[in-house]
């Protein structure tokens, strides 16, 4: 169910119409439809399995690694009206647009200032001026950068986990992602660097979408603007954060938030 | 409604409720306790009504602090987020009906301490205190049972106290009039009159919140 949202205008940065999608013969989602709205956060919430990763990882094409994967559906990203679901597009462009960042930390083993120049360089940037400047741009957005702009080039192994993970969402800024993709990013984290992403969200909004799934469902009330539940692959419901935790229409909504799904 | 995964959760919820219609029936008590008081003179009475405020008192700071350790420890959501925040209202308001219980024991402890030759009947107030026992009354079973229709019925109600509280106050203001001996009496009768219609507002807050746990809706200020 998607509930009536704002009269104010509220444009769609993608649009998920009948998204169906299959492991095999196991159907992860069932017939997903719902806006993903500009520069605004929407979170995804529900128990595990329920398909939220999944649905995530459509959007950047990830399932196309592993064979017998199939998709049904439609998501059309704004403003060139491109499916990126379509066999005609280019999952390596689709996911310059788009950038991912996942649950544990993952820097490769390089060191600061290469991990963040690396899709820079995959790109074909080959400037090194222009690169430098991108690359500080980039942690600067992550703010990172006065804690690392002294040691750019040391391993990135070397920073804490919640500089790791803000050094990963700067590698996935610096390629001027149109959506950011958060997997349960906080979730290996203490409350302090924690609060660093989440107050980073915040900021990040102002000029980028952004679709985060999470466990914490304080974490969904505290950082999204519309929220999505779902269960068993299935949309249960769908609207504004503000009202959806304080008076969900859904039934199923009600009991897994209120701590009552057994 | 389905209980929670954590019993402990359903079991601080279902207490803290339970404690909450305790504290009305107290509250209700006191108010009962005072009228009775005034029409008798006993002031034995009276002053048991005094001094068993400060339980009214002890049973909201006891409340409000478990409010506070239910919301550190579960952040509730949803209809459970609704149910204590208008807990804490409803304590709020039982507490100051509580007061006002207090308020009417120590007028009718002065009026009767004068002596009451000079009093003007007080029939009027006794039907106007019965119209606000049964509100507050019928308050506490639409919180027990989640009824928004008595709710809301209690909530109309509130316009007949207010006109019993005009009603009297007009009466008094005859006698006054008549025979400025009566003045003193008149006044703390009208104070009296006054903590009536005072538990009649009070009852219907408390059945606005009733509303507000069962639909999500916040009727205050607005008509029904």
């Amino acid at each position: 169910m998607v509930n009536d949202l704002p009269a104010t205008q509220l444009a769609a940065k993608a649009e998920v119409s009948a998204l169906s999608f299959y492991y095999g013969d196991f159907q992860a989602l069932k017939h997903i439809s719902m806006p993903v709205h500009e520069r605004k956060v929407t979170a995804l919430i529900g128990p595990s399995g329920c398909g939220k990763s999944t649905f995530l990882r459509c959007f950047n094409r990830m399932h196309d690694l592993y064979p017998g994967n199939r998709y049904d559906g439609r998501i059309v990203l704004q403003p060139d009206n491109t499916d990126l679901l379509s066999r005609d597009v280019d999952p390596i462009e689709v996911r310059m647009r788009i950038g991912m960042v996942f649950q544990k930390p993952n820097p490769f083993p390089k060191s600061i200032f290469e991990n963040v120049a690396y899709g820079l360089r995959v790109r074909g940037e080959g400037s090194r001026r222009a690169l430098e400047e991108k690359v500080e741009q980039a942690l600067e957005d992550a703010a990172l950068l006065d804690e690392v702009k002294d040691r750019l080039h040391q391993p990135a192994y070397n920073l804490s986990g919640g500089q790791q993970q803000r050094l990963c969402i700067a590698r996935a800024l610096a390629t001027d992602p149109e959506l950011l993709l958060f997997d349960e990013p906080t979730s290996a984290l203490d409350p302090i660097a924690t609060a660093a992403i989440e107050e980073l969200i915040h900021d990040l909004k102002e000029r980028v979408t952004i679709l985060i799934v999470t466990h914490n469902m304080q974490q969904a009330a505290r950082v999204s603007d519309f929220t999505a539940y779902m269960y068993l692959g299935e949309l249960i419901e769908f609207g504004v954060t503000d009202e959806l935790f304080i008076k969900p229409q859904m039934k199923q909504t009600e009991d897994y938030i209120t701590g009552r799904f057994g | 409604m389905t209980d929670h995964a954590s019993k402990q959760y359903d079991l601080d919820l279902g207490s803290i409720r339970a404690r909450v219609l305790q504290m009305g029936g107290l509250v209700e008590s006191q108010i009962r306790r005072a009228i009775d008081a005034l029409g008798s003179g006993d002031i034995a009475l009276i002053d048991q009504v005094i001094a068993d405020d400060h339980r009214v008192n002890g049973m909201e700071v006891a409340l409000d602090g478990d409010c506070s350790q239910l919301i550190v420890k579960r952040q509730p959501a949803a209809s459970d987020l609704r149910m204590i925040f208008a807990i804490a209202k409803t304590v709020t308001d039982l507490e100051r009906i509580g007061d006002e219980a207090q308020k009417m024991a120590r007028m009718a402890k002065s009026i009767h301490q004068r002596g009451a030759a000079q009093a003007p009947p007080t029939v009027d107030v006794r039907h106007a205190a019965e119209l606000a026992i049964s509100m507050l009354r019928r308050a506490l079973d639409a919180f027990a049972r989640l009824d928004c229709d008595s709710a809301a019925q209690v909530i109309r109600d509130d316009a007949g106290i207010d006109s019993e509280f005009r009603a009297i106050l007009r009466q008094l203001i005859t006698y006054m009039m008549e025979d400025p001996r009566t003045i003193t009496t008149a006044l703390e009768i009208v104070w009296i009159a006054k903590a009536i219609e005072r538990i009649g507002d009070h009852a219907k807050n408390m059945c606005e919140y009733v509303i507000y746990i069962v639909k999500g809706t916040d009727v205050r200020h607005t008509r029904l």
